[in-house]
């Protein structure tokens, strides 16, 4: 049996930047891995640090995304000085593109109704006219009305994250176990024995972060996790010459070149395929903003899985049965990762969630669904 | 480097690589065209400008990416020659019309 001081299960953005987080502040966590079967959210993300449009009605969830974001250049500066790995992280600002006076209309009102919950935190934006917009995305078309913007909103390269945040792990003495599926948990409070791909592991802490796999992890530690998938899907093109400096909630283009169009919805259960529907809904839309878009090669379309909860807000929550025993989860593996390592790793070790983050308890679950 | 198996040499394509005028064989791929016309790099990445050439020829690898009759980044290795043809080499990211 190996002894650890805290077990992360869960290889992918959250797992991982929770295990970093947790060895950059000198304690040695092991990372559990289950394999190529697992639904791999973070291999198949978008990759957008977004803020406007999150936490609608939640001030608390636009507070945390805020904070985050705003960490993310000083967070990726760290890996980047650790491993010498670049995240492509950059903070440009975002928009939301609108096609209509009635979609701008209601994106006016939503951001005018995030600005009043900010409170202090502050929440700048601006609504842009169709002049106004092709100063800052030239490429824009005439079926463009006008489009949301904050400067808190950016974007980086989620695989390049993943792995700088692997190679900081170990850099720090973190263990990290791949083909770990785990086969049974024995829990007692602060006191977490793991069987995982024939090895055990020993730890006062316990993390959850394997996104849709923690459903049934947390019944093992007395956690209610109601999260299921939703569906994205996303386009890839040809790499071009540089024609969107910021990026949309619909599309961005890499610093490599290549532009990434995504935005879609669905409940499918846990297929991850693509649909032919869907990817027409997404080039029309993606054409209509921005013509150019037209003569331009598609080299790649997938689907992937987000982690879901049924209010759409990330799960935060230590076990009441088996204290030590936290889960983290969200649909937001990217924009979330610098609050994960630098703050909720934190209180993890700490052995407690600090009362900002209450919210995303899962007690917020139990209200008896009306008939 | 590359030379062609024993054919009929009266039975040729003319197509255009890099601006020269060539005759290739029948049935030929524009990357076949290239390199049996002496090009060592069809290509240069779009991030570090390093020159690439056709690897796999069989549409998987994407690193024979080629100007094929103006038409950029096309996969050479599965576009078949015809008359007239104007293959050319693909520098670096892609130009958008605007």
């Amino acid at each position: 049996m190996a002894d650890f001081d805290a077990i992360v299960i869960g290889g992918g953005l959250v797992g991982t930047a929770v295990a970093y987080g947790i060895a950059r502040l000198g304690r040695r966590p092991v990372l559990l891995d289950e394999g190529d079967i697992a639904h791999r959210a973070s291999r198949g993300n978008f990759g957008l640090v977004w803020v406007q449009s999150k936490g609608i009605g939640v001030p608390e969830y636009q507070r945390w995304t805020r904070q985050s974001s705003d960490t993310w250049a000083d967070f990726s500066k760290e890996l980047l000085e650790e491993t010498g790995i670049g995240t492509g992280h950059e903070r440009p600002g975002g928009v939301t593109i609108c096609l209509s006076e009635e979609e701008l209309d209601k994106r006016r009102r939503l951001m005018e109704q995030l600005h009043i919950e900010a409170g202090e935190t502050n929440f700048d934006y601006e609504i842009l006219r169709h002049a106004e917009l092709k100063k800052m995305l030239p490429a824009i078309g005439p079926d463009v009305v006008g489009a949301s913007y904050t400067r808190y909103d950016g974007h980086a390269n989620p695989l390049f994250t993943m792995r700088a945040l692997h190679a900081a792990l170990l850099k720090h003495g973190g263990t990290y176990v791949p083909n770990a599926r785990v086969e049974s948990i024995q829990a007692a409070p602060n006191h977490f024995v793991i069987n995982a791909g024939g090895q055990s592991f020993a730890a006062p802490r316990l993390v959850l972060g394997a996104g849709l796999g923690n459903k049934a992890l947390g019944e093992m530690v007395g956690l209610d996790v109601p999260v299921r998938p939703v569906r994205g899907q996303i386009i890839v093109t040809e790499r071009l010459q540089p024609v969107l400096p910021i990026p949309t909630l619909m599309m961005r283009q890499t610093v490599e070149g290549t532009i990434m169009i995504g935005e879609s919805r669905e409940e499918s259960g846990f297929d991850d395929t693509t649909s032919p529907e869907v990817i027409h809904t997404l080039a029309q839309r993606a054409v209509k903003s921005f013509p150019f878009l037209k003569n331009v090669r598609i080299v790649r379309t997938w689907g992937a899985l987000r982690v879901m909860a049924p209010d759409g807000l990330p799960i935060y929550e230590q076990s009441s049965e088996f204290p030590g025993a936290f889960v983290c989860t969200c649909h937001s593996g990217v924009t979330l990762a610098a609050s994960h390592a630098r703050y909720y790793a934190q209180y993890v070790m700490d052995g407690a969630l600090p009362a900002e983050l209450a919210r995303f308890s899962t007690k917020r679950f139990d209200v008896r669904a009306a008939a | 480097m590359f030379a062609l198996l024993p054919d009929n040499p009266f039975e040729r394509i003319t197509v255009h690589v890099d601006g020269n005028t060539v005759g290739v064989p029948p049935g030929f791929t524009a990357a076949a065209a290239m390199l049996l016309h002496g090009a060592s790099s069809t290509r240069t990445t779009p991030v570090t400008g390093e020159p690439r050439a056709p690897y796999c020829m069989m549409g998987v690898c994407f690193e024979c990416l080629m100007q094929i009759d103006g038409e950029p980044n096309q996969q050479g290795c599965l576009v078949t020659v015809v008359e007239g043809m104007r293959i050319e080499r693909q520098l670096g990211k892609c130009k958008v019309d605007e």
